[in-house]
């Protein structure tokens, strides 16, 4: 096994539903695992908790993005409009900071919006063409109807024997070993 | 298994107890199928209006506006009314995917995605219209803050340049909800497809999505922060939109009702549209267990609420006109509804103000047949609205510089060509992605809810 467990990338297995999903994934972090994940056609709420994962740091990034974005523009107006093209209109002081609240508004929206999407494509390390887990047929279902189970083989409680036992006493179906090219 | 929708309870989002997987089919099978003739026939005939579109834009860049039916009192004619028309209609999708998502209405899954993708499209169209209204194509980009030859920067103050940002900002927001929305939907396509080519461009378009937990609570979190992001906009693009006419002080014009006014009809017309085009869908693609009579009726009330809050806009409009004892003020309301644009006055009255009210009944707002033609009515009515306020420049202060304008052959075919491009990406769409949010679906139904008591499972 120790020499096989090189091309090993860990174990997927099936359960019923998100409840037994749910239950199951509190049992393999009871059991001392971390590097595992539980796939499902849907969030599952209550699922973070169960697996201990804590909030995700999106919240910040995209609160750091769009702080950025609304002093970037506010500066940039005020370059334009008070220093590189001074230009008086309708007799209204340089900075008529009332009259720029909708681009500095619009573009606060937009440096959020973007780094809500690419953040989420950043830490979900995406774009990825290939996974391991594609590699099994049943992993298909996923998207479908299916809710599995995967524990990787880097994990440092994973022993192969092991820990397909505990997934099998723990009620999982379809239990698979996965190997990465 | 019980496929009538009239036993559902308020509780009941899916009817005919669907299971998962009966969900994945009925969504999936629409892109997988064998291209309907119908859909052909449609497309083919959408597609040569956009060409035709397009056809009369290049003419139009060739000649120049004078093309258009544009003089002297009425410098803005069909172009503008075709924005705000087209701006208006994507309000209707970004309700229902954030500000309905933020206030948990769950029956919004089964049309959030179409709405969302009508949002986009209308979008583009509007965005088409002032672009090529500028005349000088070619400078375009002096309409951002782009370092030019001349040195000169655009000014902030100037509610055309709002405008700019505030509709460029709309597009790129709804496009990345949009896509984020339909990372997980891709993925299913991806598992599902048989052809090499369906598996490598879903496959590259779902980014790697495996449905993960440790993928689903960042994905959450930039969902429900771009459903946060987005509501705002759904009420400051449109009110944008009416400064560009509340700025100026053109009689009817300058008031400060027209950002409310602009953002409940902009509600009212989207609606429309989405009830229109889900109706077709539904029909076409056999989805009544999915866009249920509930979800219908919904948005017919919605429809009935931002109807009246637009009636409400056009009683007080005129109400304070005459309560402003300002002479043209006056003038300019009683020459809209008896001066010699009335027939237009009165279309919009009776397509907005009148024909909502039969949702009153809930007889008639169940009727598909009673929805369907409102629901073009609307439509119809709110491009009149537009119109209406665009063409108050026909009679402004001085009666010897007054006109009456008329749209030429061109400002029709691009209002039809419009449609054409509209239909035509719609089309596009429905044939190749999946038009309901299948994950979002699936996670309503009552199985899966992790801590549902008893056998939900049939």
């Amino acid at each position: 096994m120790s020499d096989s467990s090189k091309k090993v990338f860990g174990i997927l297995a099936e359960f019923s539903g998100s409840d037994t999903l749910l239950k199951a994934a509190g049992q393999i972090r009871g059991a001392g695992y971390s590097k595992f994940d539980c796939h499902s056609p849907f969030p599952i709420h209550g699922m973070d908790k169960s697996m201990g994962l804590g909030r995700s740091p999106l919240g910040y990034m995209i609160g750091i993005a769009g702080l950025a974005g609304l002093l970037g523009i506010t500066l940039f107006i005020y370059w334009v409009s008070v220093l590189d093209y001074p230009l008086i209109i309708s007799g209204k002081p340089l900075f008529s900071y009332q009259a720029f609240i909708p681009p500095i508004f619009a573009i606060t929206i937009l440096a959020s919006a973007i780094m809500a999407t690419l953040g989420m494509i950043a830490l979900n390390k995406f774009p990825r063409l290939h996974h391991p887990l594609f590699s099994s047929e049943q992993f298909r279902r996923v998207t479908d109807g299916g809710f599995f189970v995967s524990v990787e083989a880097d994990d440092p409680k994973f022993i192969q024997a092991e820990t397909v036992a505990l997934l099998k006493s723990i009620g999982a179906t379809n239990v698979e070993v996965v190997k990465s090219k | 298994m019980s496929s009538s929708t009239d036993q559902s309870g308020p509780d009941v989002l899916v009817t005919g107890n669907p299971t998962f997987e009966s969900i994945t089919e009925s969504v999936c099978r629409i892109p997988e199928a064998k291209t309907p003739t119908a859909w052909k026939v449609m497309f083919s005939t959408s597609l040569t209006l956009a060409i035709g579109f397009f056809a009369l834009i290049g003419y139009l860049f060739w000649e120049g506006i004078g093309v258009w039916g544009l003089q002297n009192p009425v410098g803005w004619g069909f172009a503008i009314v075709n924005f705000v028309f087209w701006v208006g209609i994507g309000h209707a999708g970004t309700l229902i995917s954030a500000i309905l998502f933020l206030l948990r209405q769950r029956w919004r899954t089964a049309i959030n995605r179409f709405a969302e993708a009508m949002t986009i499209f209308a979008v583009i169209c509007a965005l088409i219209f002032p672009t090529i209204h500028v005349g000088r194509i070619w400078v375009i980009y002096w309409t951002m803050p782009i370092p030019n030859q001349m040195y000169m920067w655009p000014n902030f103050r100037s509610p055309l340049l709002w405008d700019a940002f505030a509709v460029g900002t709309y597009f790129a927001c709804s496009f990345m909800f949009w896509y984020v929305g339909l990372i997980p939907d891709l993925a299913t396509l991806r598992d599902r497809a048989v052809g090499k080519i369906k598996q490598v461009l879903y496959g590259l378009f779902s980014l790697g999505w495996r449905g993960g937990n440790r993928q689903w609570r960042h994905y959450e979190l930039a969902y429900l922060v771009l459903a946060g992001l987005s509501t705002p906009l759904v009420l400051s693009v449109h009110s944008i939109v009416s400064t560009d006419f509340a700025t100026a002080v053109v009689p009817g014009w300058h008031t400060t009702i027209f950002p409310p006014y602009f953002v409940a009809g902009a509600i009212f017309s989207g609606f429309a549209m989405v009830m229109t085009l889900s109706l077709i869908a539904r029909y076409a693609f056999k989805l009544q267990h999915i866009i249920t009579q509930k979800v219908l009726e919904r948005m017919n009330m919605i429809m009935l609420l931002t109807g009246m809050m637009v009636g409400y806009a056009y009683g007080m409009e005129f109400f304070i006109s005459w309560y402003s004892g300002n002479m043209y003020e006056q003038f300019a309301f009683v020459n809209r509804a008896f001066g010699p644009y009335a027939w237009a006055y009165w279309i919009m009255i009776s397509c907005n103000v009148f024909v909502p009210q039969l949702f009153w009944f809930k007889k008639l707002r169940n009727h598909l047949v009673v929805m369907f033609i409102a629901s073009i009515l609307i439509n119809v009515g709110m491009w009149f609205e537009r119109f209406v306020i665009v063409i108050t420049l026909a009679r402004d202060y001085l009666p010897s510089a007054w006109d009456y304008y008329s749209p030429t052959w061109h400002d029709i075919g691009l209002l039809i060509g419009s449609f054409g491009l509209f239909f035509t990406m719609f089309l596009l769409f429905l044939r190749f992605l999946p038009m309901v949010a299948m994950s979002e679906v699936k996670a309503i139904l009552p199985q899966a809810d992790p801590h549902a008591k008893g056998d939900a499972h049939v």
